[in-house]
């Protein structure tokens, strides 16, 4: 009943997170507000039994790539505080689009029988998940490596000064 | 608490980045919303890993996680590019890719 609840009310604070990054006039607090919903996530993952991936949620997302989108903001804005439009400009089709692809969406969700029938089992603790990437997603996780360095070399070309 | 609603959940996540993706016209707030949308896709790995699919669920996840960090490093060199030779980011401004 109490895990119903704490589930509800991190649910309710996601979305309200969501929706401001959405519509932030400033891109720092829009960058902030991210922050703040994948905090929020991560205790809805910890809702879910998977501490460990919380840990890396925290660690790696509002670590590392908040970091990196605040110096992106910085980089980028000749008045990084200044207002950006946003919904003042904003095509008239979007929240149509939108609230059409979010309505089938949930109809599909709510329709499909197997769905229903799925009950929880345990998810994997941090031992369980290791040795998945060791043994059986072994290439895979080796291909992810080569994939993270291809990444890094290529953000340095592309943003070098000089003769890029 | 059933799976639906964690899915539906990262169904209005995964809207919201959407609408996001549409009415922005900075490139930094378009990846924003393309992180929103990472972020419920990731939800759902997560939701299906706890109702039926057990560790793969997370292990799918943590894949998708430094996918997201991969794109978010390319994507925002790009950017910064962009910002160099165009001093702005609006992406209707640059809207062919060439100086």
């Amino acid at each position: 009943m109490l895990a119903t609840v704490a589930v509800v009310v991190i649910a309710v604070v996601l979305i309200a997170t969501a929706v401001a990054v959405v519509v932030s006039d400033n891109l720092v607090h829009s960058v902030f507000w991210l922050a703040a919903m994948l905090i929020t996530t991560a205790l809805l993952y910890v809702m879910l039994e998977a501490p460990f991936l919380a840990a890396i949620q925290v660690m790696l997302y509002t670590g590392g790539v908040i970091t990196m989108m605040l110096f992106g903001v910085m980089l980028t804005q000749r008045d990084p505080g200044s207002r950006v439009p946003s919904a003042s400009e904003a095509p008239g089709w979007a929240a149509p689009v939108a609230l059409g692809l979010g309505a089938t969406l949930l109809v599909a969700i709510w329709t499909t029988p197997e769905l229903a029938a799925l009950t929880p089992t345990p998810s994997g603790d941090a031992q369980k998940i290791g040795h998945m990437f060791l043994d059986r997603y072994l290439i895979a996780f080796e291909a992810l490596s080569v994939l993270l360095l291809a990444g890094m070399i290529g953000a340095i070309v592309l943003a070098r000064k000089g003769d890029a | 608490m059933d799976v639906r609603f964690y899915l539906s959940l990262a169904a209005v996540l995964f809207v919201t980045g959407v609408y996001g993706i549409l009415t922005r016209r900075n490139a930094i707030g378009i990846m924003l919303s393309v992180e929103l949308m990472a972020n419920a896709l990731n939800l759902n790995l997560v939701a299906f890993g706890r109702y039926g699919a057990g560790a793969l669920g997370q292990v799918f996840a943590m894949f998708s996680i430094a996918l997201t960090v991969t794109e978010v490093v390319v994507g925002l060199g790009i950017v910064v590019l962009l910002y160099r030779s165009r001093h702005d980011v609006m992406v209707n401004l640059a809207s062919e890719m060439k100086r």
